[in-house]
């Protein structure tokens, strides 16, 4: 055994020469990078949209059962990801909270296929071509601050949520946050599909335009400022991390809309240029068993089962399938992105 | 073709049945095969229409804005493309000249003929067969009419699921309508072999000699052989009945002139004085007498062979048949001294023919009196017993030879204890064929209990 310090150098050490070898290549940025050596020679490259924070218990258990396998974890946003794999960056694992890109990757051919008893366990709408798997059904939510939520009531529903920034622009003004969708590949799939689903959408993104709404990149971030006070409310959240949050938190609250909701699917899949596809697979299917367990489970990522009962969601989560390709298309994204500006950036 | 495998053909209803069941087989895969094929086209031509509708969809969704082409893909467009199955799709939105949107490098290989018409190429692209239909729509753009080709491409391995489905489905079910088209054409050949397995029962089922035409309800196809059955035996029973004609007709020529001869050879006899004279005449006598005992055993035989043909069916009592006979064989009897002892009551009720029964009797009578010493005893007993009669004559004559006793009841043949007796050998072949007439028979016995013979007619009772 390594001291575990000198183990952390070197990790740190490696993830800083494949994030210079990435940056001088111009592909893509890494924002987070560990390498978890296993007793063999085996190294399984993964590229994921996850925080490390919230990763890593998993890939410890993971390195538990498989001692011999190491695994060099790499943290990049799901654009950057999704460009790295269209470029051909050598990954045996990418897992994505932007499920579009995905789709686009195995559709244009640059996924593998795999099959085992863990894949098939999943429900047929978590998989696409044995080549895309989801692991994770994610709603998205609205974080609020209980210090600045301090004596209002509430909001149920969307509307109300109107209603009640309008009433108070006091409040509210410079303090709601979303998501940049120019920069955040999931804030832009939450957007759309949520754009698709109801006009509302559009009503809340214009009076959140007036109130002048503060964009992010990051769920992560937008919920530190909720957490401060910066921020009254962010509006579509990753309910996984803010849920992760609260829990040690209890300056935020999950704020409840049952009008709707916009689950996404967290999916893994094998790159054609792996060169560690049987390792990946090991990875892939511990990622299933997880994405399928019925306990809870110490992780905070929520498996697909909890979107597998119908009441559970009443729309179901995003479907895994060519419509992800719409919006995606440049000139839609074009139009779509100059109608986001036009309520919100004004 | 192996020996087996002949032996095995040489049933008609297992030819039948193979043959059907090669039929059955036959059908069987074509079925599967045109199911088969039809299922691929109809996914096929689905798939083509789900995606006529996409690109068409797409292309209603361009529009022109100061003198761009501008295009919203439509969420739909893309949604109905999920409904055959987890497919790659690929699209591509150009003018004549630019690439608007979509896949640059996925060309139509052909272009719709006119604007309205529909494009439909299989090509292979990014590694794959795909589908591709491309629609055109030209979209007025400032004052200048520009024609956009909208191209939307699938894989197709949701065509081939869907159509191995059926096609395994259709297998099955082709598999089973073989398995019920083999049992159905087994209980098929059985139900077509039943009147030829009957027609041939019963012919197997006729008597010997029953030459009556076989009178039954037979299919067309065996018709042709039921008559040239019945021509057949008709012409048997014919040729049958001009013999025994013939045969009656020469006895009966032949007794007439014998009867002369004898009588002069008796007239010389008296007249003649020399021994040797007197012993050849003797000898002529009894040549004469074989001879003519021949001719008509030989009428006797011939008259029974004929009225058994078409035997009547009188009421007969044995009991008083056996009195007649009896007593017409008395002078005969008494000549030699020999008590008849008729120990017969009647009734014994049998149906048949008489002529032909008192001529069985009578042959076995004779024979008791002709085979025994003089001053002896014979009796006739009649009894019954489990359906049938037994009219038995036992003598206290010499008795069988030691020989196979049913032998002698083969045409011409004398048993070798005969000596001196005049006979032909016919008696007891006459008397077996007219109780055989009648389903009766004739034993023969040497009785333990002393010497002499037994024979007994036996005969159902009606
Ligand atoms: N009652 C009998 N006792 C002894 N032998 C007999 C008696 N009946 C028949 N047989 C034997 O059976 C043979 C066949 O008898 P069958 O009556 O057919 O011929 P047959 O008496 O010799 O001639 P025929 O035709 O003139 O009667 C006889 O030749 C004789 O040997
Ligand atoms: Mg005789």
């Amino acid at each position: 055994m390594r001291h575990p310090r000198t183990s952390r150098l070197l990790s740190t050490l490696a993830g800083l020469i494949i994030g210079l070898a990435a940056s001088a290549s111009g592909a893509f940025e890494i924002e987070d990078h560990r390498l978890y050596p296993g007793t063999g020679e085996t190294v399984i490259r993964v590229i994921s949209t996850a925080d490390l924070a919230v990763f890593e218990p998993f890939l410890q258990t993971f390195q538990e059962e498989q001692p011999e396998i190491g695994v060099d974890y790499t943290v990049v946003s799901s654009v950057d990801l999704h460009a790295a794999i269209q470029e051909g960056a050598s990954f045996d694992l990418a897992i994505s909270s932007a499920m579009d890109l995905q789709f686009q990757i195995a559709n244009d051919g640059g996924a593998r296929a795999y099959r085992s008893q863990a894949t098939d366990a999943l429900p047929a709408w978590a998989r696409w071509r044995d080549q895309v798997f989801a692991f994770t059904a994610e709603p998205a939510v609205a974080v609020i601050s209980r210090a600045r939520f301090d004596g209002l009531p509430r909001p149920r529903t969307r509307q109300e949520l109107i209603a009640l920034l309008r009433e108070r622009p006091e409040i509210f003004a410079e303090a709601v946050g979303t998501y940049d969708i120019r920069v955040s590949g999931l804030g832009y799939l939450f957007a759309t599909q949520e754009a698709r689903n109801s006009d509302i959408y559009w009503r809340l993104s214009e009076l959140m335009g007036r109130l002048g709404t503060r964009l992010y990149c990051c769920s992560a971030q937008m919920i530190d400022d909720v957490a401060t006070g910066d921020l009254a409310i962010a509006y579509n959240v990753l309910g996984s991390y803010a849920a992760e949050r609260i829990a040690r938190d209890d300056r935020l609250e999950i704020l409840e809309l049952e009008d709707y909701e916009t689950v996404m699917l967290r999916t893994a899949l094998i790159p054609a240029t792996a060169t560690e596809a049987d390792g990946a697979a090991l990875l892939l299917d511990r990622l299933l068993l997880e994405g399928l367990r019925q306990t809870e489970a110490s992780w905070a990522l929520p498996p697909v089962s909890a979107a597998d009962d119908p009441g559970a969601t009443a729309y179901g989560p995003i479907r895994l399938g060519p419509a992800l390709l719409v919006y995606l298309d440049p000139l839609n994204r074009e139009s779509f992105l100059g109608a986001w500006s036009d309520a919100l950036v004004q | 073709m192996s020996a087996a495998a002949r032996v095995w053909l040489g049933s008609i209803g297992r030819r039948l049945t193979v043959l059907l069941a090669v039929i059955a087989a036959l059908l069987a895969l074509l079925s599967w095969w045109m199911v088969t094929s039809f299922a691929r086209e109809a996914a096929e031509r689905t798939q083509d229409n789900v995606l006529i509708a996409s690109a068409t969809t797409i292309a209603e969704a361009l529009w022109s804005e100061q003198d761009a082409i501008r295009l919203e893909l439509p969420y739909s467009a893309f949604a109905m493309l999920d409904a055959i199955g987890e497919d790659r799709v690929f699209y591509r939105v150009a003018t004549a000249d630019e690439t608007l949107t979509g896949y640059a490098d996925l060309l139509p290989p052909s272009l719709p003929a006119a604007p309205g018409d529909v494009a439909v190429a299989t090509l292979t692209y990014r590694g794959d067969a795909v589908r591709l239909v491309t629609v055109q729509r030209t979209v007025l753009a400032g004052q200048r009419p520009v024609t956009v080709m909208v191209s939307v491409a699938q894989t197709r391995s949701g065509v081939g699921a869907i159509s191995a489905g059926l096609s395994r489905t259709a297998a099955l079910l082709s598999f089973g309508f073989f398995l019920l088209a083999v049992g159905l054409g087994a209980v098929a050949t059985r139900s077509s072999l039943r009147p030829l397995n009957s027609f041939a029962g019963a012919v197997a089922r006729r008597g010997p000699s029953d030459l009556r035409p076989l009178r039954r309800e037979v299919p067309d196809e065996l018709s042709p052989l039921l008559a040239a059955l019945n021509r057949l035996m008709d012409r048997l029973g014919q040729s049958i009945r001009r013999s025994e004609e013939f045969i009656a007709e020469a006895a009966h020529r032949i007794r007439t002139p014998l009867a002369s001869v004898r009588a002069q050879a008796e007239l010389a006899l008296h007249t003649v004085e020399k021994d040797g004279e007197k012993q050849m005449l003797r000898r002529v006598i009894r040549a004469v007498d074989e001879s003519s005992r021949s001719a008509g055993q030989l009428l006797d035989h011939a008259t029974v062979s004929f009225r058994a043909d078409a035997l009547a069916r009188d009421p007969i009592d044995l009991a008083d048949l056996a009195g007649r006979v009896t007593a017409s064989l008395q002078p005969t009897a008494e000549m030699k001294d020999i008590a008849l002892n008729l120990d017969a009551d009647g009734p014994a009720r049998i149906s048949g023919d008489a002529v032909l029964l008192e001529s069985a009797f009578r042959n076995v009578l004779d024979n008791a009196i002709k085979y025994s010493p003089e001053d002896t005893a014979i009796t006739v007993a009649l009894d019954g017993e489990n359906g049938h009669w037994r009219l038995s004559v036992r003598d206290q004559g010499r008795g069988f030879a030691d020989e196979p006793l049913p032998e002698l009841k083969e045409r011409f043949r004398r048993g070798r204890n005969v000596a001196q007796v005049v006979g032909s050998g016919l008696g007891l072949t006459i008397a077996e064929d007219a109780l055989e007439a009648h389903g009766g028979h004739l034993d023969l016995t040497a009785p333990k209990d002393g010497p002499g013979a037994c024979v007994t007619l036996v005969l159902p009772a009606s």
